[in-house]
Formats: C-alpha cells, sequence, structure tokens
C-alpha cells in the first residue's frame, strides 16, 4: 500500500539542533534558567491559586513529559494512553484502599502495573508504525476502558472512593493540603528533570535516531523494536506514576481516567506546549488544565475550543509554543 | 454464562450482521481516503453522526422524510467534507501523517462539541419509514423489515463502491493516483481535484452510513466517536491494501460480535479488540494487507 509521495518531503518538527552541553542538573544554560522559573512559579503559585488545582497540572506535567518521551523523542504516536493511566489510578486507589498500602507502596503497585501493561500493549503494538501505530494503541486503550467498565474490582461507574492520602515514610502527613503542595512540587521537578536526563542520556540518543531514521539505526546495529518497547515502557510506567500521585491527592479513580478524553487530553497538551521539546509539557499543562477549569461550568464549550486549539496549532503552530520560541532564539528548550 | 441456544445465536448474529454493515461502510470509506490521502480521518465517525442528524433535521424542519435523507444528505455531507478538505486537510500533504490525524481528531472534538452545544447529549427519535415497518419471521426470529433492508441495501452500497474502484475508468485512475501521484499527474488528470472529490466521496458514505444507521441507534452526539474506534480496529485488522478485504472484514467482525452477544455477552464490546489482538500478532500486515 503506498501514500502520496509529496508527504515525506518536509517534516514539520525538530527544526532546532540539540546540543549536550550539560551544565546543571543535566540541563544546558537556557534549560537550566526555564527550570529554575519553573521552580519560583512553583514557590510563588499557591499564593494566587488553590494548591489542589496546581497539583492536579503537576500531575500531569509528569505524564505530558512520559508522553512527550515517546511522540517527541521516539516518534512514535501512541493515541491509548489513557489506559496506563488510568490502570495507574485504578490499581494505587485500590492498594491504598483494599490492601491498605502507604503511599509509597500504592504509587508503586500503580507505577508498576500500569509499566507491566505497557510492555504488553507496546510488544503487540510495535508490530506496525506510523498511523496504524496509533489506531492500535487507541483500540487497546478502548478494550481497557470497557473492561474498566465491567470488571468489579474499578468499582464501574462509582470508581474506587475515598482512597485515603496516607503519608510519606510515616514522617510527613499528606492529609494536610500544604505538605501535599511541597512534596508534589518536590517530585514534579525532580522528574523534569529525570525526563531531561532520560532524553540526554545515551539511551535517548538512541531514541532520537531511530525517530529520525530507523532504518539507520537498524543498520548501525541497534535493536529497534526492543528500544521503541524500552521507551514505551518507560512511558507508560511514568505515566501510571503520573495517575497514581493524581489519584492519592483526589481520593479517587473512576472511568473518566481511563477514557479516551484523557488520552486526547495529553496529546493536545504536547501540540500545545511543543512535540519534542522538554518544557513544552511543563507549558502545555500549565494552558490546557487551565482552560479546561476556567471553560468546565459550560459543558460542551470544552469539547468545541479543545477541537478549535487542535486544529489552530496543527495549522498554524505545529511546533507548539515552546517549539516556537526555540526557533526565535535558535536554541533548544 | 454459556447459554448455547441456537435461535438466540442466529438471531443476535442475525443483527451483528445489521452492525457488521456499518463497519463494512464505513472502513471501506476510511481506507478510500487513507489510499489516496494518507490521512487517517478521525472525523469519519463525526460525518456518520452528521448524517444520522441531517437526517434528523430534514424530516424535523422541512418534513423530508427518510428516502429524500438517503438521497441528499450524502450530498449535503459530501458537500461539507469538500469544503474540509479545501479548507483544513489540504495543507497537511507535505507534513508527517500524525499532523492529519491530529487536525481530523481537533475537528471531531470541534463538531461532536457544536453538536451537542445546539442538540443537548440526549439521544433523538427518528421513525423507521413507513413501507419499512413490521417484521418477516425467519423462524428462529422475528426480523424487523427495516434491518433486512439495512443488510440487503448496505450490501450493495459496499458492491457498488468495490465494482467502481476496480472495474471502472474512473476507479483505475484513482487506484493510479494511490500508487503514483506525480505520474498521474503527469498524464495530465487533475490529482488535487481528485484528492478533494475522494474525501467527499468517503464523507458522502459516512453521512449515508449515518441516516441508514437513525433508525436503528439513537440519534445522539457520540454514536460517532464510538463507532469511529470500532472502525479502526476492523481497518488493523482487515490491513487497508484491499476493498474487498474491508467489506469482508466489517462484516464478519459484525458477526462474531453478534456471536458473543449472545454466548457470552459480557465480552461483547471488547471481541472486536481482542480480535484485533490476535491477528496482530499471527499476522501483523492484517488480514487482507498487503505490505507490513
Amino acid at each position: 500500500m503506498s501514500t502520496v509521495e509529496i508527504a515525506s518531503t518536509a517534516k514539520g518538527t525538530h527544526a532546532v539542533k540539540d546540543q549536550n552541553a550539560a551544565q546543571f542538573l543535566g540541563f544546558t544554560k537556557p534549560r537550566a534558567i526555564l527550570f529554575l522559573i519553573f521552580a519560583a512559579v512553583i514557590v510563588i503559585a499557591p499564593a494566587v491559586l488553590y494548591p489542589i488545582f496546581l497539583i492536579k497540572i503537576y500531575c500531569f506535567i509528569i505524564f505530558a513529559c512520559a508522553y512527550n518521551l515517546l511522540l517527541g523523542y521516539t516518534g512514535l504516536m501512541s493515541f491509548g494512553h489513557a489506559a496506563f493511566f488510568g490502570t495507574g489510578a485504578y490499581l494505587c486507589g485500590y492498594a491504598a484502599t483494599r490492601f491498605g498500602l502507604p503511599f509509597e507502596l500504592a504509587v508503586l503497585s500503580g507505577t508498576v502495573v500500569a509499566g507491566a501493561m505497557g510492555w504488553v500493549f507496546g510488544w503487540i503494538a510495535i508490530r506496525r508504525t506510523g498511523l496504524y501505530f496509533a489506531m492500535i494503541t487507541l483500540a487497546l486503550a478502548q478494550m481497557v476502558y470497557f473492561a474498566a467498565m465491567q470488571v468489579p474490582f474499578t468499582g464501574g461507574e462509582n470508581g474506587i472512593q475515598s482512597i485515603p492520602r496516607g503519608s510519606v515514610l510515616g514522617i510527613i502527613d499528606l492529609t494536610s493540603n500544604t505538605a501535599l503542595y511541597w512534596v508534589m512540587s518536590a517530585i514534579v521537578l525532580f522528574m523534569v528533570a529525570l525526563y531531561n536526563r532520560i532524553v540526554h542520556s545515551p539511551f535517548g540518543q538512541v531514541l532520537r535516531a531511530i525517530r529520525n531514521n530507523p532504518e539507520r539505526a537498524m543498520s548501525l546495529g541497534y535493536n529497534v523494536d526492543r528500544f521503541k518497547l524500552a521507551s514505551f515502557t518507560i512511558s507508560a510506567a511514568m505515566s501510571g506514576f503520573a495517575a497514581s500521585l493524581k489519584t492519592v491527592t483526589f481520593g479517587i479513580a473512576t472511568l473518566t481516567d481511563v477514557s479516551l478524553v484523557v488520552s486526547t487530553e495529553v496529546v493536545l497538551i504536547n501540540l500545545v506546549g511543543g512535540i519534542g521539546t522538554i518544557f513544552g509539557p511543563v507549558v502545555g499543562s500549565f494552558i490546557i488544565l487551565s482552560m479546561e477549569h476556567f471553560l468546565s461550568p459550560y459543558g460542551p464549550w470544552i469539547l468545541l475550543i479543545q477541537g478549535l486549539v487542535f486544529m489552530v496549532f496543527v495549522l498554524l503552530f505545529r511546533q507548539g509554543i515552546v517549539g516556537e520560541i526555540q526557533k526565535k532564539l535558535k536554541t533548544p528548550l | 454464562m454459556f447459554d448455547l441456544n441456537i435461535d438466540l445465536i442466529l438471531s443476535q448474529m442475525v443483527l451483528g450482521l445489521v452492525n457488521g454493515i456499518f463497519y463494512a461502510i464505513l472502513s471501506l470509506g476510511l481506507a478510500i481516503i487513507f489510499g489516496l490521502l494518507g490521512v487517517i480521518n478521525f472525523a469519519h465517525g463525526v460525518f456518520f453522526m452528521l448524517g444520522a442528524f441531517a437526517a434528523y433535521m430534514l424530516s424535523q424542519t422541512l418534513g423530508i422524510g427518510y428516502w429524500g435523507a438517503l438521497v441528499l444528505v450524502p450530498v449535503i455531507i459530501g458537500a461539507l467534507g469538500l469544503v474540509v478538505e479545501v479548507a483544513l486537510i489540504r495543507h497537511l500533504y507535505r507534513l508527517e501523517h500524525l499532523y492529519g490525524l491530529l487536525l481530523t481528531l481537533g475537528l471531531a472534538l470541534f463538531t461532536e462539541g457544536l453538536i451537542r452545544i445546539v442538540f443537548g447529549p440526549q439521544g433523538l427519535p427518528y421513525q423507521v419509514p413507513p413501507e419499512l415497518r413490521g417484521a418477516v419471521n425467519l423462524g428462529f426470529m422475528f426480523l424487523p423489515f427495516y434491518r433486512a433492508w439495512v443488510v440487503v441495501f448496505g450490501v450493495v452500497l459496499c458492491l457498488v463502491t468495490w465494482y467502481v474502484i476496480e472495474w471502472t475508468p474512473l476507479g483505475a485512475k484513482l487506484r493510479a493516483a494511490t500508487d503514483n501521484p506525480k505520474m498521474v499527474q503527469a498524464f495530465g488528470i487533475n490529482v488535487p481535484v481528485m484528492l478533494t472529490l475522494t474525501y467527499g466521496a468517503g464523507v458522502a458514505l459516512a453521512a449515508l452510513g449515518g441516516v441508514m444507521a437513525a433508525p436503528i441507534m439513537s440519534v445522539d452526539p457520540s454514536m460517532g466517536t464510538s463507532i469511529v474506534i470500532i472502525v479502526f480496529a476492523v481497518v488493523v485488522i482487515g490491513g487497508m491494501g484491499s476493498i474487498f478485504g474491508s467489506i469482508v472484514t466489517g462484516l464478519g467482525l459484525g458477526l462474531l460480535e453478534g456471536l458473543t452477544k449472545a454466548v457470552f455477552p459480557q465480552a461483547s464490546s471488547t471481541v472486536i479488540f481482542v480480535a484485533m489482538v490476535i491477528v496482530l500478532v499471527a499476522r501483523p500486515r492484517g488480514l487482507f494487507g498487503k505490505v507490513a
């Protein structure tokens, strides 16, 4: 089966070359500045905005970083990340309520099980590439959604409710919103640094080689499928981690977490922020979640405006906000 | 749990065949559009939904019934498809395929939101045309005439589409442009216009499916998105290389879904996805796919 030939002549993203001069926590100088700005925003924001809403943004930043590792740096378009997000949320909630596991172990179980599911789904999906990969992941996620609707484990329409927050190592009590906020802030900063670290590690270099030219990466002796699967599994585990934190914060895991809405949301966050950038997920999460927050009283208008934002960014700002800025500044961000 | 009532199985499979018709019509359009434009049309389900809503609107405002809608709706929604191609999709042919998917996803969200704002989230009723009321006794079930009509008309529609693409000069040009657009352009055929018309035709087919579905499914804004994901799985199972393959796969999976509904109803919503996994593991390029 062949497609329109002209399609391969020009590519939309990856205009700016990435350099590796590590300066601060593994960040290049411009990125280190952005990281410090982000840290400053985290410190100031609770004075202006409701901390629980900010924590939700931070959870989605981690989720969006996980997604961008796959789409932006491995070149794999998944449409089914809700499966991992939802599974992470359910597992963490179930472990904390039914097994009475403490915070750390509940989050760990959400992360590990989402990662395991990612490994299985990745193993199935990497048999095909491109748009087929997107369709397969979407279908697999829909399967998980229907399954979640039927099995008693998830609590069906009600979901898992009143999940206890617990404490960090029995020392920091998370029932206080302030304590929870600072713990989550530390985690999101750590995760953004870790995401940057993975992208710029030798492993990340191979992923980018695969994104840019899979055939060449293969001819250089890399096992392309194995690297893709590793990237997919890490991405899924990180998504499960993000969902676990969200579950602990809100004390609830529902069908929404595993629905198509979540899958499209994480794509939109990265499209608006910048696919294949380090700080795109941060900027995108702030914008998209704020937009949804303020539009939430208007019901279906959210859907309409999300669709509009999708179309505008695909047609006019494909590189996303951070992507456009890095093009202006001629330095990768 | 396993209830092997042969009458129930047969009747569920006949009902499954009706769903299979819709899968076949939608995957056919999706495959034609993808073949020529290289775009996975996420909005395909939304055009299916718009077809049903257009039929509803025609009957509410102008009093045009089912038969009129069957002719008018594909023309109206097909024209809308032409506009969408010219205004939006055309600008993405030079880019990576994923942008086409993202754009049509945005279009789908936008349209579904718009329809929800205008009509509300509830399902709307659409009457079965008076000529097709009643049912026929098949011995194991009473088959409503309307569903029998959907099966017959749907099969004819699929076969006509297959015939046009495989056996007419127009279809030959279409297949040639799918293989090598530059060469076809060099022969003096206007490929950009062809792309526009192909998109319009695929959309019209989806809208026609929507009209056919209106009396069976309730006409509601989410009917498109839920069916398009199943159709994606159908397309992955069948492989998009063959028109005939799309039709056979669509019908076959409808039957499988019906069978599961009779034997093990809890799994009926997931069986197609499970079938997709099995096919991917055993034969990654799909049942009728030519290239991996």
